[in-house]
């Protein structure tokens, strides 16, 4: 039992914009009173809900490779020594699994979404998950290119894609759906790709990124996914995509979709030389459409990896790099590159980027439709957060960084023109509740009764970046797990699944197709349910779990 | 007056000794240098465990013993002088930017690994990846001058982008292993794969050499260069043939398989 009194408490989930007020929390969610307990004395300071980090990368084959592919950085790197309370493990771009939770709660998150999972390596992921102290997870199963699925779509077989969808969430135990370059991985084994909306798919006759697009986030809506379809829209990174962004969009025809990393497609010009933003048409879209959230996927200046699923970007990131390359096999389920990568502001194409999730954070007027994020560890590291924060929050500070960029950035970028400042009501909504909602988790980013017990306390700080970093407490499930800087309790975070009704006839449709496809066996493929520690259902929209 | 360091103590496994360099000793008191850590394997211990001390706040270090097992002597070392009487451990002066080092005896791995600047001399034998990239890292040395009077082991200069390797005795396989400048000198040759990867840089070598099949021969000539490069080093007293009269340098282009635009140069003396 905890009481926290005193505190300025930003609760956008309840509207609640700094007024003082107590909470109070028992057995990991907050109730109306406690009686005994620890009272902590917030007064003077900022109490927020739990940080929900929407779209991050932090277990699986891709991210453990990333790992493996650099060790200098490892040398370099904040290093978590073994104490008491904690294991060892690193920091850096690619922080190993136990140092991502200290990493997560010690700026005050508390539940994270690694949103590119293939069911290949699922059992993988749940397994590091399981290593990840402190937060609560989430995952997402990629399924935009997945042959058999796309060969249901391609035929013209509806109801039959939806129950192998639904087939495929609960093999891989996860929580909702990630489309990656829609059809452009499975042309890439072909040695193409897919910009056009639609054109049809290499290897198919009349399959199109469009109709994959559009069926897909039906089939996540039939089927009541907390989280609507998690949509990385084909042609990313490359200049002149807003058009294809926009298309993709139209394409939802008002059906619920988050956007992820919608920095990395908001550019326009048609080359390297003449790439610019065009957030501003991407902003105005949204700003139209209450009904898509996205995140912003906002690039920071300094090294990092990069990692996707999205195999044919990570080959032409190579080729413009001349770096390391890691290329993973991942069978007729999707693909996944890593490469290391630096940005710099010197580096005209990597300015626009860094200006573009900026701006689209600024100009999506509503913090409900626009999170906080970095890609992690895509456009930097998430551990770096609070430095977006304080770029969000403090315009002139903006204007100082925009200082370093090279002077041809002029006309390219709108950065320099918008002098909205964050509020930290705006912060909580962004970085906490708006993700939440997204994802379907009503008791995530909430301070109400009943919701779970996650709470971060900042010391109020002139300096933004210096109390986002280093908040004076963080509160998991109702325990005091970070205080003064120092964590005082791992302890292990749950996992949040859906169990989609399915028909049960499927296994025998997906057996046939599997032994012929799969280099593994029918029965080795789903995840045990009794593999995932912590397992927690939420329950599928408009039904009842079976 | 150096402070000089006897060990005491043979180590049973590896010591990890990186305050053994001048910018760390230089400012300290006898006492302060004898409770510096040192890492026994994974147990902390006080410098003075292991090392009789003498002398204090100097940058000229002189180090007596067999300190095989003692490894990270003298690194990121900016400045003075470390002079060792007996053999060193793996990465002696691994990013050191300054300063010298001298070995009599024998050296082992990574010396100089990603060196910025500075000399280091082994009077005996050393091990492989001298003035190497740490695994993963995409630059071995930066700068600076490696002078080797014995044989090395495999990798020497491996991704190394500037500075000089210089080898008495013979090298093991992929000498210049992913070269990316720099120059590496061959008084004894070495054995296969020499110049494997290599994108750009020097390799001569004054004996024979196994050319890999991704080397062309371009012209025998007597480059300029040499007569600058043996002057140079004539103060550490390696000469390097370079009259015409004595003989000219075969230089090989590689490695078409990057393709790189390094070359080797082989000496062919006159009969």
């Amino acid at each position: 039992m905890i009481r926290i009194t005193g505190g300025r408490v930003y609760d956008p989930a309840n509207g609640i914009n700094g007024e003082v007020r107590d909470l109070c929390m028992d057995g990991g969610s907050f109730v109306e009173s406690v009686e005994g307990g620890r009272t902590i004395d917030a007064t003077g300071m900022i109490v927020f809900p739990g940080g929900v980090d929407v779209h991050t990368h932090v277990a699986g084959g891709a991210i453990n490779f990333a790992r493996a592919m650099t060790p200098e950085d490892h040398r370099r790197t904040q290093a978590f020594i073994r104490t008491k309370t904690r294991r060892s493990g690193l920091g850096g771009m690619a922080p190993t699994t136990f140092a991502t939770g200290y990493l997560y709660a010690g700026m005050g998150w508390t539940t994270v979404n690694e949103a590119a999972v293939p069911v290949l390596s699922a059992r993988h992921t749940h397994e590091e998950l399981a290593d990840i102290p402190i937060v609560d997870k989430t995952t997402l199963t990629l399924m935009a290119n997945n042959e058999i699925m796309l060969d249901q779509l391609e035929n013209g077989e509806y109801e039959r894609a939806k129950q192998v969808v639904a087939w495929y969430i609960w093999a891989a135990k996860s929580y909702g759906i990630k489309a990656v370059n829609p059809g452009g991985v499975a042309a890439w084994k072909w040695g193409k790709d897919a910009k056009q909306l639609t054109s049809p798919i290499e290897g198919y006759s009349k399959l199109t990124p469009g109709t994959i697009v559009t069926q897909l986030a039906q089939i996540c809506e039939d089927l009541g996914l907390p989280h609507p379809i998690h949509l990385h829209c084909n042609n990313l990174g490359a200049p002149g995509n807003i058009s294809t962004t926009i298309d993709t969009l139209k394409h939802l025809e008002g059906r619920r979709a988050h956007i992820a990393h919608c920095q990395y497609h908001a550019y326009g010009g048609d080359d390297w030389d003449t790439m610019c933003s065009e957030t501003a048409q991407l902003a105005d879209y949204f700003n139209a459409h209450p009904g898509i959230t996205t995140d912003a996927g906002a690039v920071l200046f300094g090294d990092t990896v990069t990692i996707t699923a999205d195999g044919p970007w990570q080959h032409l990131l190579y080729k413009l790099t001349g770096r390391k390359w890691g290329n993973l096999d991942v069978e007729n389920e999707t693909s996944c590159g890593i490469v290391p990568y630096t940005y710099r502001p010197s580096n005209l194409v990597n300015a626009v980027q860094w200006a573009s999730g900026l701006e689209l954070l600024l100009l999506i007027q509503d913090p409900w439709q626009v999170f906080l994020s970095t890609d992690h560890p895509n456009g930097g590291c998430f551990w770096r957060y609070p430095e977006i924060i304080k770029l969000l929050m403090c315009a002139d500070f903006r204007q100082e960084c925009l200082k370093q960029l090279p002077d041809k950035i002029k006309g390219k970028i709108r950065l320099a023109e918008i002098d909205r400042e964050y509020t930290l009501y705006e912060i909580a909504t962004s970085m906490s509740a708006g993700p939440a909602r997204a994802l379907g988790m009503p008791k995530k980013g909430n301070l109400g009764i009943g919701s779970d017990a996650d709470v971060v306390i900042y010391e109020e700080d002139e300096d933004v970046e210096r109390m986002f970093g280093h908040p004076r407490y963080v509160l998991k499930g109702g325990e005091v797990v970070i205080e003064d800087g120092e964590i005082r309790e791992t302890p292990e975070g749950r996992e949040f699944l859906i169990k989609p009704a399915c028909d049960p006839g499927i296994d025998d449709f997906m057996r046939p197709l599997f032994e012929e496809c799969y280099t593994m066996s029918f029965e080795n493929y789903p995840v045990e349910l009794e593999r995932i520690e912590h397992a927690e259902f939420a329950d599928c929209l408009g039904s009842t779990r079976s | 007056m150096p402070v000089s360091f006897h060990l005491k103590r043979q180590p049973e496994v590896p010591l990890e000794a990186e305050v053994l360099s001048p910018d760390r000793i230089c400012q300290l008191s006898n006492e302060e240098i004898r409770s510096l850590t040192v890492y026994h394997g994974k147990r902390q211990l006080p410098l003075g465990e292991f090392f009789d001390v003498e002398g204090e706040r100097s940058n000229e270090l002189e180090i007596h013993g067999n300190l095989a097992k003692v490894r990270w002597i003298g690194r990121a070392m900016s400045q003075g002088s470390v002079t060792v009487h007996g053999g060193v451990g793996m990465h002696l002066g691994a990013y050191m930017s300054g300063g010298q080092i001298e070995i009599h005896g024998d050296a082992s791995d990574w010396i100089g690994a990603e060196m910025k600047n500075g000399l280091i001399r082994v009077h005996g034998n050393a091990g492989g990846q001298i003035g190497a990239a740490y695994r993963g890292a995409r630059a071995g040395m930066k700068n600076g001058t490696i002078i080797v009077d014995g044989s090395a082991g495999l990798e020497v200069g491996m991704r190394m982008r500037r500075g000089t390797i210089v080898l008495g005795g013979p090298a093991r396989d992929f000498t210049g292993l992913q070269m990316l400048g720099g120059t590496i000198v061959l008084l004894a040759g070495a054995e296969i794969r020499t110049g494997a990867w290599m994108k750009r840089g020097t390799i001569i070598s004054l004996k024979p050499l196994t050319m890999m099949p991704t080397f062309t021969p371009a012209t025998d000539y007597s480059p300029t260069f040499v007569n600058l490069y043996s002057k140079h080093l004539s103060l550490f007293g390696v000469q390097l043939p370079y009259a015409a009269a004595d003989g000219r340098y075969r230089r090989y282009a590689g490695d078409s398989s990057v393709p790189g635009k390094g070359e080797i140069l082989v000496w062919q003396p006159n009969v």
